[in-house]
Order: C-alpha cells, then structure tokens, then sequence
C-alpha cells in the first residue's frame, strides 16, 4: 500500500488546466491552422476588397467605350485584361462586377439565414401542428430542382436585381428552414432544456440562452456552404439576362454579351466566368474549413 | 427482397405522402401566371384595346373569377392534360413541351450517366485510398465539380473544341439545325459537349458521396471481419461495391432529376432544343402559359423521380426500414 502511495507522490504536477478560452475562439484557432481555408479566405477578401474599393484599385473607367479599340487581346499595352466588345476596359470591368456579382450572392444567402432560421426554430420549438404546416409547405419548395425555380421565379418577375435576388432567397429560405427545424427539434428534447423548463424558464429565456446558443452554429454553416450555389446561380441569371441589366458591370451578363466574340477573343470572353469560378471554389473551401474547425458533421 | 405485398403498402404510402406535395407544386406554377407584374393579358391585347375589349377577354380566360376559382379551373384542366396555348405560337403548350422533354431527357441521361461513371470512380479511389495523393486529387476534382460555372464550362469546352481545334459543332442538336436528337454518328457529335458540360455538377456530387460511403463501410467491423478471414483484397471490394450501391444509385437518380430541372443554362449555350431553350423563349416573349406549363411539367417530373427512387431503393436495400 505504502508503496503506491509513494508512486503516487512522485507524479509530477500536471500544468493547471487553461481556462476556456470560449468556443468560437476555438473555432478561429482551428480555421488558421487550415492552410486550404486561410488561403480560400484571402482570396475572398482580395476579391472582395477590390470590389469595394473599386474606384482607387480600377485603372479605367468601367463604362467608357471605345469604338476604335474593341475586343483588344489580354496583354494589350492599354488594356492589361483586354477589352469588350465595345472597348471598355476589362481588368476594370472585372473589378467594379464584383461590387453586383457579390452582391447578388450574398445578399439571398443573407435573407435565407435569416428568413429560414427564424421560420425553423419556430417550427422546431413550436412542434405539434404548426410545425407540420411549416414543414409541409417547405415539402413543395423541395419538388423544384433549385434551378428551375430560381428561374421559374425570376423569369415570371421579370429582370432586374431586386427580383433575382427576391427569387434566390425564396429558392434558399425552405432549405435553410429545413436545416434549423431538425436541429432545433434535437435541441428541443435535450435533458438541459427539460431541467430549464422545469426550473421556470419561459419559452423566450430558453429559445435565447438554450436553443439560440446551440442552433445558430450549424445553421450557419449550412447557410454558408450555400453562398458558392447563389454565386453561381445570380451570375447565371445575369448571364440568362434575368439579372443585372447592361450597361452594369456584373461577370454573369459580361459573360454573356461577350459570348459572341468567341471567335475573335476567346480569352478575354471567358474571363467573367474565372472569377465566378474562383470566388465560388474559394467559398466552398472556406465553408468546407469551417465546418471542419465548428466540428458540425 | 422484400414481400411483394409489403412494397405494395409502402409504395402506396409514399403516393399517399406524395399527393399534397403535387397539389403544393401545382399551387405554385399556377401562381407564377399572377406574380407576374402587369395584366397577364398585356402580351395578347394590343396597347389600344377598349375597355370592352379588355373584359371580354379578361372573362374568356377566366380572368374575372376569383382566384380559388381560377385554380380549380385550371388545375381540372391540368389533370386532362390541357396545359392552355403558348401565347407566341398559338399552339398547345401540352404537344410544345412534349416535343422539348425528349431532348432534355437525352441530354440530360447522357450526363448522368457520364457523371456516375467518372463520379463513382473518383469516389471509390478517394474512399479505397484515404489521406493519400489520390485521394487529395480525386477531392479536389469533386470540389471543382461542385463549383464551376457549367454555363461558363461551356463556352470554354466550345471555345477549345469548336472554335480552337474544330473538332465538334459549337451548337444544335444535329445538322441543319434539326428539332429532334436521334442515336446516329452525326448526331452523337453534336451531344458531346453538352453532355461533358452537364455531367460535371453529378460527378462532383456522386465523388463526394461514394467517397464519404466507400470511408465509411471500410471502417466497419464486418470488413475487418472478412479480411481477418483471409478474403482477398477484391472479394472485399465485392462488398464495399454492393454495400454502396443503392446509395450510390438513389444519388444518381436525383441526380438526373436535378439536371432536367436544372438544363436551362446549358441548354442555352449550346442551343439545346429541349425544355431548357424552350423556357428561355417563354422567359423572353411574356409567354406565361408557356412558362408555367413547362416548370409544372418538369416539377412534376422531378417529384416522380423522387418517388421511384424512393420506392426502388427500399425495395433493393433491406437496411431501410418501410415505414
């Protein structure tokens, strides 16, 4: 006996246990140390700096035409990326479209999250009948391939920018919802919520410190794994011409009025489409990151 | 197998489950018609139709009824097969769409099919070999499935193959600008490329999930089981493939479903005339009952897909439970 006592007298002192230093402080820790993840997340902000600060970073002006010198080859003296096919430089295009393209992403993403968040956790917490009029109703949104109902909804509104976007939050707002109902019904029967409830937490004190606290993280993640989808589809709407309307600079309907000069500027009419590709790959791997850092399966 | 007779209540079940979400879908279309701004009727009257003129028309199309009524009138209709007259052709939208499917299901079966034989194969290597060079090059091409812009993937595809190297015609669905793809030699030409186009978003899809399956049946114990049993390394193989496939295939089958749904791009680069280019020219001409008949007709496509492969899939897999 003497014996293990001593054994246990000559364990050396472990450091004392840091103090937590908070979850997303976790999260952050985990998504530097992703190297895919840090650098999809510069390109992001590069992208997204340039269109900001478009009018210092831009070396011409987006809309000035020149008949005399159309569809330039990238490298051009003048024209770094080239020209249109109406003689507007297109480095600077390509710049001011990330201002729209971004815009036309984001902003449906923005809305579903916050639109389907609120709608799921309703029907979530809520439960019993409502949450399957809710879930129902989300059901039928579900029997339209994403496509097809952005441009179902899009090409009944008419063009233009408020209706693409109007029409993405709606193809985004059921699938968003979808997500935050399960996870809030999980939530929801959890033993810390039951003793909340029994201790005399109303329903507002436990959706804001229980459900809130718990849901919000996969939600979002789910939200941004959609943003690659929505910059994909807003540029495909301009490029539909159901979008952004000329003379806008905006990489979908740049792709598409450029589309006829395939066969003089091959280059330079595919260039809108790289930037939608990248800043799409880019935040398909930065969600990928998160995800991973959050540990949301 | 399951018993006939248990698949019989299943599958009656689902169509059970199914029908208020084809009345929802139906609810829907019909509402397209009135979101839209403006009088539905501005595209058939001309600008200087008398106010007489206007109501005539405006009860000749039911337009004076309230709009329960309108519904009910017109999903009746809907159920005979009567979709109304495109407002640009005069014809009927039913034999207008029809005509359009045939070729949208071509295409977009050539590119499932495409994107299961390479998606299954990037999955299976990726999955087979974790953590490995082929592993991280498989993810990565399932990652770039996933992202490209299909509709810039194909200006590039024809800007190399058409435009560059002359190998395939840029647009069309055959030689002189036929309406209708037939399986000959010329033809095939013409769907390589939006075939290849296309079958890029599938194949990303069905990479990562035959991946995720493949990592996750290998980890299993039957599969140490089998190899501790002395079974050669393609006899495991044999089982990871009939494990994964019924997953495998319900993907692909939704798959599909997403790219009939999802052509319109596509098929607008390369002048497809399937129900893509057809939605296009409704989009562009006002043509609402032209509209709204195709994306009903492709909707309810799309639900009846989910249902089959629902059905099928429990029918082949005795792991899921019929409920």
């Amino acid at each position: 006996m003497a014996a293990i006592t001593d054994i246990g007298l000559d364990v050396p002192r472990l450091p004392a246990p840091r103090v937590g230093r908070g979850y997303w402080a976790g999260v952050g820790r985990r998504l530097l140390r992703d190297p895919v993840a840090v650098a999809a997340a510069i390109v992001i902000l590069a992208i997204v700096l340039a269109a900001v600060f478009a009018p210092w970073v831009a070396p011409a002006d987006p809309y000035r035409a020149s008949m005399l010198r159309r569809l330039r080859p990238v490298g051009d003296a003048l024209y770094p990326l080239g020209s249109d096919e109406l003689g507007r430089d297109m480095l600077s295009r390509i710049i001011y479209g990330g201002r729209l393209s971004l815009l036309m992403g984001l902003l449906p993403v923005a809305f579903a999250f916050i639109a389907g968040s609120t709608i799921g956790i309703l029907a979530g917490f809520v439960g019993g009948r409502v949450n399957t009029a809710i879930m129902r109703t989300v059901d039928v949104f579900f029997a339209f391939p994403s496509v097809l109902l952005a441009i179902a909804l899009s090409g009944a509104l008419g063009a233009g920018i408020i209706n693409a976007i109007a029409s993405l939050t709606v193809v985004f707002t059921p699938q968003v919802t979808r997500i935050a109902e399960s996870v809030t019904t999980q939530i929801r029967t959890r033993d810390y919520v039951e003793a909340a409830r029994a201790s005399g937490a109303g329903p507002l004190a436990i959706i804001r410190v229980h459900v809130l606290g718990n849901v919000l993280g996969p939600i979002f993640v789910y939200a941004t794994s959609l943003i690659s989808v929505s910059m994909i589809l807003a540029s495909g709407l301009s490029f539909l011409g159901l979008g952004s309307k000329p003379p806008e600079p905006e990489w979908g309907l740049m792709l598409n009025t450029l589309r006829t000069a395939i066969y003089v500027q091959p280059m330079v009419a595919a260039l809108p489409g790289v930037m939608i590709f990248i800043t799409s790959i880019s935040f398909n791997l930065l969600s990928d990151g998160l995800r991973s850092a959050m540990e949301v399966k | 197998m399951a018993s006939l007779h248990a698949m019989l209540i299943y599958t009656l079940k689902r169509l059970l489950y199914v029908t208020p979400v084809v009345i929802g879908v139906s609810i829907i279309c019909f509402l397209l018609v009135h979101i839209a701004p403006g009088d539905p009727l501005s595209a058939v009257l001309p600008a200087d139709a008398t106010q007489e003129l206007v109501d005539q028309m405006r009860a000749a199309y039911g337009f004076d009824k309230p709009l329960p009524v309108q519904y009910a009138l017109w999903f009746w209709k809907v159920l005979h097969g009567d979709l109304g007259t495109s407002i640009a052709t005069g014809r009927s939208v039913a034999s207008e769409v029809m005509r359009a499917v045939g070729n949208t299901l071509i295409l977009a079966t050539v590119a499932t099919v495409i994107g299961f034989t390479f998606g299954t194969f990037f999955g299976f290597v990726a999955g087979y070999f974790r953590g490995s060079p082929l592993d991280k090059v498989a993810s990565l091409v399932s990652v770039l499935g996933v992202s490209v812009p299909h509709y810039w993937l194909g200006m590039v595809l024809v800007i190399i193959f058409s435009v560059e190297l002359n190998w395939l015609p840029p647009t069309g669905a055959g030689p002189d600008g036929s309406a209708a793809w037939r399986p000959d030699a010329e033809h095939l030409r013409y769907i390589i490329l939006p075939a290849i186009t296309m079958s890029v978003i599938p194949m990303g899809v069905i990479a990562r999930t035959v991946r995720a399956l493949v990592a996750d049946i290998l980890d299993q114990e039957f599969v140490h089981a089998l190899r501790a049993k002395g079974l050669r390394e393609f006899g495991v193989f044999r089982h990871v493939v009939t494990n994964a496939a019924p997953t495998a295939l319900a993907v692909m089958g939704l798959q599909l479903g997403y790219l009939l749904g999802g052509s319109i791009l596509v098929e607008t680069v390369f002048s497809w005339p399937g129900t893509g280019f057809l939605l296009n020219a409704a989009i562009f001409q006002r043509d609402l009952p032209l509209l709204q008949g195709t994306i009903l007709v492709l909707a309810l496509f799309f639900v009846a897909l989910n249902l089959t492969v629902d059905v099928v899939q429990t029918g082949l897999d005795p792991r899921i439970k019929r409920t």
